[in-house]
């Protein structure tokens, strides 16, 4: 096995054309468990951590600009604002040593479909930002997840950054693990409420055969928002409606039994977090919207 | 041997008082986690070679043929062995020798070793393997009692000749105990209510830290060193030298750091490989395990099915129990015989009850060996009688700690064995303090101030991962109790040796303690010096590194260290005392009557009256001479179980421990987060309290871990998550609050009235989990680990 070790972007370009097979590896935290595990031998590593513009981002007027290296730790204390849904989902990954180290571009470079930065993404809608010798383009997220562990992405591309809506609303993700910490999701749900649009995101892990949006919820819920002019109201959502999302998102799933968890319960389970996740989110929105007195409980 | 990195501060030199009783630091602590500490897997020595293992990939296989061929073609590689270069013994196993040492004609579970091969660098070892052609034809494995005892059932052990094999139903039975007492039949008669279920536990794995490894050195004699990571120097000496065709002499082995145990380590895993790869290519081998390779590498709890019934007169006295205890013990016998022993003789629990009806057995499967592991058959039986008596209170209208306290064993009562436990047994006593402990508030989530709530989610179920905020969590409490025998039992001679040696070094008295213990962060190098300080009076202790040339300290496990070796260096500390005496007396004597009138003692350096006068100073009368004791010394023999009746005087003492658990359930996403777990349990005398308190709150998450957590998943003999990714062991963000009472009731037996404490945590832990579980959701959970799909009915 050969280490590439670049120490431009366009270095790393140039390997990747003449290597196509190489895998790149940043933090670490998943490629060299493959390796060590034996699950995998690529003739090439691609070193990316020499690459310094992968480890910064730009916050833009309605784009975060996130370098594919950038850790989550740093997510989680910088972007808390910007990126609240992928902060929560930051938060849940791994230990402290692994959010040191792990990063967006390589949770889409696994594209696992128990990513967890995947449902958080989804929702709050964003581009690949992928690059090869040949040019540079953008790939919009529900695009991306083609297979399981499979993606959008050729042979001779890198991410070199993901391109994510700035939340004008509240977000939420919440990720079921049998753990309470360092776990691999059974299964994940992200929301996020765009209220300037007057519509609704979601993304489910760990569900389906890729991260999935539950559309059909979305869209039942952007309607519903609408119809009963709750986005302006800020009227607390009737019970049969917040049902009604939650069941919908169950349906959006399609999963399997595997030694992490059952078919059966990731439906159900999906369902209870849509239900919480879209209580919480609302609760937010009418605080911000200055319609409740008191207001939701912070979260530490 | 220069390359084998021992920390120098393994050798404990405290300028301090540091006896018996007191809190004194682990001299391996801070190296452990500031990651300093030389683990087995660190040993290195110059020109050495890397062996690698092929195993199995089926669970039950004939094996046709082994094409070595393109193995042994890959550069770098010295030597790729199988069934056929064996140079004597073929077999070996702790209690039976029923385990090939590479697989000749058959695999019975997945993972078993076939070949082994050695090569310059492990990827080249592990590449050569993985080229190694073995032609298999696949049979239906045997994986549970059904199929292992119909009719049409493969013999997976044709021809055995063990101490078992005369008493057993059937020859894929390893061993059975039952034991009967009193009159089952007419005590039913006489129950007013009738409480009867079936358990099951999943299969555990000591999932220890540091994995299997060892270096072995090829010596000029013919013979071998071996440096390793083990529990018992001496067991894997007597298994290992018949392998290699050597006089035990000739195989001289050390300990190596070792990272946990938990019985996982006291099954031969890479020893008797490294050893043959060295002493056939002459050049020092290292074998270390992965993470995967350790789940293949060592011996699991053994998983159960356990029927129970109770019968109980209104006034809540037990008048019978009948029970049935089935351990898939997997492919080889391991410590299956002694862990049926425990299951049957504990499977009471600390309960004095007077007609009983017990059978317990282990299977041979062909799902993964089962062995040793902290708790050791008592374990399972206790979620069993646990939850009975859950059951029992309810059906009786009591509550569930008063229930116990009516039947609590006590000091003079009799066990199932017809023993009578002659020392302290304050059952009712711990149980009446883990509930009169102060209870962790409600709500314990959330913090007010003036700007409203704020929510913690690591203190809610599901933790970091945010799925509530207190929506759907319950609280439920539940109570346990649990009883486990300390040191080996049914008269196995249980014995350990200690030499230890007095002199003056640079001025100052000097004890050297030297064993075979292992120390496998237990904390025994801790506790072992404290004895030699107290006996002898002395600030400076040296524990020597453990190894063969001393005779053996018997296993680390069964919580017997402290009690055996312990036992063995406060006796020869003994008759060094009283050899120094007559040394003063010849030297000093006739400066002072008190030499020979008053009764003498070690203090301080000094020779002392127990009026407290000085007569010398320690090093005065030493002087040059060295004083050195070496002695074996037992703990009261035990007696073998009638095979028939299980009668019989079996365990040198019993260890007793209470639990609370407090637990949130979020009822609607069956998450549960375990806010306390409180503990009660007898010690008898903490010699050392901070490391008590260590191996209690220890004990305690290993039982949290199998009420929710761990689980080696098995389907068809296969083992399905191999890795930390899927068994999942509890993180500090688990681990709840775990307050301790400590309890010290001497035991008039043991040496310092101790009791050994490691395991009885284990026990109670995982059933007060599930009990307060069962108390917040209603469902009767009759499996551990408790999934979320057993709260959902998904």
């Amino acid at each position: 096995m050969d280490f590439l070790r670049p120490t431009t972007w366009g270095e790393a370009l140039a390997a990747k054309a003449e290597h196509p097979s190489a895998v790149p590896i940043a933090g670490g935290t998943d490629v060299m468990v493959e390796i060590n595990f034996d699950h995998r031998r690529p003739a090439h590593l691609i070193d990316l951590t020499r690459v310094a513009d992968l480890y910064t981002w730009e916050v833009g007027d309605e784009r975060v600009r996130l370098g594919a290296a950038v850790p989550y730790t740093r997510i989680m204390t910088h972007l808390r604002a910007e990126l609240p849904g992928l902060a929560l989902a930051a938060h849940t990954v791994g230990s402290p040593q692994i959010r040191n180290r792990g990063s967006v571009g390589g949770n889409l470079g696994a594209a696992s479909p128990a990513g967890d930065c995947h449902p958080a993404l989804l929702a709050a809608g964003a581009e690949v930002e992928a690059e090869s010798v040949r040019g540079t383009r953008l790939i919009p997220i529900d695009d991306f997840f083609t297979g399981v562990k499979r993606s959008a992405l050729e042979p001779d591309e890198l991410i070199r950054a993901v391109r994510i809506t700035r939340a004008t609303g509240p977000q939420q993700f919440a990720k079921v693990g049998t753990r309470n910490a360092m776990v691999i999701a059974v299964c994940a749900f992200g929301l996020a409420l765009h209220p300037e649009q007057r519509r609704v995101g979601t993304g489910i892990g760990s569900a389906a055969p890729t991260p999935v949006r539950a559309r059909t919820a979305e869209e039942f819920l952007a309607a519903a928002l609408a119809d009963a002019d709750l986005w302006a109201s800020g009227e607390p959502l009737p019970q049969g409606l917040v049902r009604e999302f939650a069941e919908l998102a169950a349906g959006a799933c399609n999963p399997i039994d595997d030694v992490r968890g059952t078919a059966a319960y990731r439906r159900h389970a999906v369902a209870v977090l849509a239900r919480r996740t879209l209580g919480w989110a609302w609760e937010s929105y009418r605080d911000q919207i200055g319609s409740t007195e008191g207001g939701a409980p912070r979260c530490a | 041997m220069g390359a084998t990195r021992i920390p120098a501060s393994l050798t404990q030199a405290s300028q301090a008082r540091g006896g018996v009783g007191e809190s004194t630091p682990r001299p391996d602590g801070t190296l452990k986690v500031t990651g300093d500490f030389a683990y087995a897997s660190d040993l290195w020595h110059e020109d050495m070679l890397w062996g690698h293992t092929l195993r199995s990939p089926h669970a039950y296989a004939e094996i046709r043929s082994v094409d070595l061929s393109q193995a042994l073609r890959v550069p770098g590689v010295y030597a790729v062995l199988t069934h056929a270069d064996l140079p004597a013994a073929t077999h070996y196993g702790l209690e039976i020798a029923d385990q090939p040492v590479l697989a000749r004609d058959v695999v019975r579970c997945h993972g078993e070793p076939v070949a082994v091969v050695a090569a310059d660098h492990p990827e080249t070892a592990r590449r050569a393997a993985a080229r190694i052609v073995v032609d298999y034809r696949e049979l239906t494995p045997i994986t549970d009692e059904a199929s292992a005892l119909a009719p049409d059932a493969p013999v997976l052990h044709p021809g055995r000749t063990d101490a078992h094999a005369a008493h057993v139903p059937h020859p894929n039975v390893v061993h059975r105990q039952p034991i009967t007492r009193g009159d089952v039949a007419a005590a039913r008669v006489r129950a007013d209510i009738v409480v009867s279920g079936d358990y099951e536990i999943g299969m555990q794995d000591q999932a220890f830290l540091g994995p299997e490894s060892g270096l072995a050195v090829p010596a000029a004699d013919g013979g071998v060193d071996l440096y390793v990571a083990t529990q018992w120097l001496h067991s894997d000496l007597r298994q290992l030298a018949p392998v290699l065709g050597l006089p035990e002499d000739k195989v001289r082995m050390t300990l190596s750091g070792v990272g946990g145990a938990f019985g996982g380590r006291e099954d031969l895993s890479m020893q008797a490989h490294a050893c043959l790869l060295a002493l056939h290519t002459g050049k020092p081998v290292k074998m270390v395990y992965n993470r995967f390779e350790s789940f293949f590498g060592h011996v699991h709890r053994h998983p159960a099915r356990l029927h129970y019934e109770h019968g109980a007169s209104r006034d809540g006295v037990i008048q019978y129990l009948t029970c049935r205890i089935v351990l898939d013990g997997g492919a080889y016998a391991s410590a299956s015989p002694a862990v049926v022993g425990n299951a049957a003789s504990l499977g009471a629990g600390p309960y004095a009850i007077d007609n009983v009806d017990i059978e317990a057995l282990a299977l041979y499967t062909n799902n993964p060996p089962c062995g040793a592991m902290r708790g050791f058959g008592a374990v399972q039986a206790c979620f069993a009688y646990e939850s009975q008596m859950d059951k029992l209170a309810a059906a009786l209208g009591l509550h569930p700690v008063e229930l116990r306290r009516r039947n609590a064993l006590s000091q003079g009562a009799a066990m199932p064995t017809g023993q009578v436990v002659d020392s302290p047994a304050p059952v009712a006593e711990l149980l009446r303090r883990v509930r009169a402990m102060p209870m962790p508030p409600e709500r314990q989530w959330v913090t007010a101030d003036e700007a409203g709530e704020t929510i913690d989610v690591r203190a809610l179920p599901g933790g970091r991962a945010g799925t509530t905020h207190g929506e759907g969590v319950v609280r439920g409490v539940g109570y346990a109790v649990g009883v486990k025998n300390v040191g080996f039992s049914e008269g196995f001679d249980d014995y350990s040796t200690a030499r230890v040696r007095l002199q003056v070094v640079a001025g100052e008295p000097v004890a050297a303690v030297h064993t075979a213990m292992a120390e496998v962060g237990q904390g025994g190098v801790t506790v072992h010096a404290q004895i030699a300080r107290t006996e002898l009076g002395v600030a400076e202790v040296t524990i020597h590194p453990a190894d063969t040339r001393i005779g053996s300290a018997g296993s680390t496990s069964a919580s017997r260290q402290t009690y055996v070796t312990g036992g063995a260096i406060r006796h020869a500390c003994e008759l060094v005392r009283e050899r120094v005496f007559d040394l003063g007396r010849a030297r000093f004597g006739s400066h002072h009557p008190a030499w020979a009138t008053a009764e003498l003692l070690l203090e301080g350096g000094k020779v002392v009256t127990d009026g407290g006068e000085a007569l010398a100073d320690l090093a005065d009368v030493l002087g040059d001479e060295v004083i050195d004791v070496e002695r074996e010394w037992r703990h009261r023999p035990t007696e073998a179980l009638d095979p028939h009746t299980g009668q019989g005087f079996g365990h040198v003492q019993y260890s007793f421990a209470a639990h609370r658990a407090v637990v949130e359930v979020d009822t609607e996403l069956g998450l549960v987060k375990v806010v306390e777990l409180a503990c009660a349990q007898d010690v008898g005398k903490a010699l050392n309290p901070l490391s008590v308190t260590g191996q209690i709150q220890g004990g305690s998450t290993q039982g949290l871990g199998l009420a929710l957590l761990e689980e080696i998943v098995v389907a068809d003999g296969k083992v399905r998550n191999p890795s930390f990714t899927d068994y999942l062991i509890p993180t500090i963000v688990d681990t709840p609050s775990i307050p301790v009472d400590v309890l010290e009731l001497a035991d008039p037996h043991a040496p310092y009235g101790l009791r050994g404490v490691g395991e009885a945590p284990t026990l109670s832990a995982t059933p007060a989990i599930v009990a307060a579980i069962r108390a917040a959701t209603g469902l009767p959970l009759r499996r551990v680990p408790v999934r979320p799909e057993h709260l959902t009915g998904t």
